[in-house]
């Protein structure tokens, strides 16, 4: 009678060992890629020719597609960085702080193309690439926040002692992101009229709607994949500088 | 509570005693108000208009130059480490730090602020107005940077991006503290600046601990 003597692991343990984690992930990403691309393709194709022109802006309407998902990421990546950033602190679970690391320049990104979506919409329709309103400020300020944790990976050399003090640095953004936000509102009502904006139009019709979510969805699950292959490339950076490190000590040896 | 008086005491004698700093950042914070006056022209209607603007940014950039000092020579001399394994916990040596780094760096700028008041060309009530802001929005400012200089602290020239860090989340500040002199509800802005002062003074110190012990694991 044999007795099994391997330990018993949750796939929470599990996955916290990098190679294992890799190992377990990596036939995931073939499936989010590809569901990732037709999301795009039934989304655009929505988007561009099976919704109608607003009545008020024109085919300008269309950026919409592209400027809210990118919003939307722009903050549900922090959110990401924040519980990753738990995960770090909390439980000190190995793939949090890769989570983390992976994390940052992508939100880094989404956040600068929801500025960047927004300024070109912002043109034809309220004649303005910039308006220092309430909304596009606080993204700024997090595009800022974003840069800044991107800065502070890129000055730490020992990326594992980094991983607890930027997860600390993260979570007193958290904090601050809606103080900001609240701080912004109202500081841009005070200091300009809020004409820019119409009064809350008719809710949008579902022939909107529907490639508004598909683009939602999709570019979600772009991010979800993009998060998983960064994911696997720090890990495997990680491995690539130990190999290094232990030459040079075998070098010195 | 007498380790806590310890540690006023040394930050104290160590800022005092140790050289020009304090002047060095009044005669800054003056100086940048004058470089403001003859960037936008001497023009005392327009100067009056941004000068509550300008002296936060001064006084926010003063803080900014002061940050490297509250942990750095500790980092490098060993004694966060001694802090560490003392018996007074982390968090409260951070807060008799944070306490002194307002003491030497925000309470020279708001007793030189009256010559700022003047180069700007800020009538009487501002100017009071003014004084109330920067009394109560400085803690905050002291504590973001506390925040700042310690996840910063064992970058070797880590210097420069504290500020960085800082800035975006010193806005409310800034925005409070401008709010609170200049605008139609500034006694609103007045007890908004107090409460962000008080959050950020009392969660400060934790986060900067949790930020040092991590760092020198």
């Amino acid at each position: 009678m044999s007795i099994d003597t391997t330990p018993k692991q949750s796939w929470w343990s599990r996955i916290a060992h990098p190679g294992q984690f890799v190992a377990w992930t990596s036939p995931l990403l073939w499936p989010l890629t590809i569901l990732t691309a037709v999301l795009f393709i039934i989304g655009l194709w929505f988007a561009f020719f099976n919704s109608p022109a607003d009545y008020q802006m024109g085919d300008t309407v269309r950026i919409m597609y592209v400027h809210v998902p990118n919003a939307w990421l722009s903050q549900f990546v922090y959110g990401v960085m924040t519980v990753s950033a738990l995960g770090t602190l909390v439980w000190r679970h190995p793939m949090a702080d890769v989570s983390m690391k992976a994390a940052a320049p992508l939100g880094a990104m989404f956040t600068a193309l929801a500025l960047f979506t927004g300024a070109l919409w912002g043109r034809p329709t309220w004649g303005t690439f910039w308006e220092w309103d309430g909304r596009m400020t606080s993204t700024l300020v997090l595009l800022f926040i974003y840069l800044g944790i991107v800065a502070l990976w890129r000055a730490f050399d020992d990326q594992l002692r980094a991983a607890r003090i930027i997860a600390v640095f993260t979570l007193v953004g958290a904090i601050n992101i809606p103080i900001i936000k609240f701080s912004v509102d109202w500081w841009s009502t005070l200091h300009q009229p809020a004409s820019v904006f119409r009064a809350d139009g008719p809710t949008m019709p579902g022939s909107i709607l529907t490639p508004l979510f598909v683009m939602f969805f999709a570019f979600t699950f772009l991010f979800l994949t993009l998060h998983l292959k960064a994911m696997h490339t720090e890990v495997k950076r990680r491995r690539v500088m130990g190999l290094q490190r232990r030459m040079a000590q075998g070098d010195a040896a | 509570m007498t380790a806590l008086r310890a540690m006023l005491g040394r930050e104290l004698r160590l800022a005092l005693r140790g050289g020009g700093d304090v002047l060095t950042l009044v005669l800054f914070f003056i100086i940048t108000g004058a470089i403001v006056a003859f960037a936008v022209g001497p023009d005392s209607v327009l100067l009056a208009r941004i000068a509550p603007g300008m002296v936060w940014v001064a006084a926010f950039l003063a803080m900014l130059l002061g940050l490297d000092r509250l942990f750095r020579p500790d980092h490098e001399d060993g004694a966060l480490i001694l802090l560490r394994q003392a018996e007074l916990p982390l968090s409260a040596a951070i807060a008799a730090k944070v306490m002194v780094h307002w003491l030497v760096s925000a309470l020279p700028l708001i007793l030189a602020s009256p010559l700022l008041a003047l180069q700007l060309a800020m009538d009487g009530e501002t100017f009071w107005r003014m004084v109330a802001s920067l009394l109560v929005g400085t803690p905050a400012l002291a504590a973001f940077g506390a925040v700042g200089a310690a996840v910063t602290v064992s970058i070797r020239g880590g210097g420069l991006i504290a500020p960085i860090l800082i800035a975006p989340l010193s806005i409310p500040v800034l925005i409070f503290g401008v709010g609170s002199i200049t605008a139609s509800q500034s006694s609103a802005a007045l007890l908004f600046l107090a409460a962000l002062s008080l959050m950020a003074v009392s969660l400060a110190p934790f986060a900067a601990a949790l930020a040092i012990s991590s760092a020198e694991d």
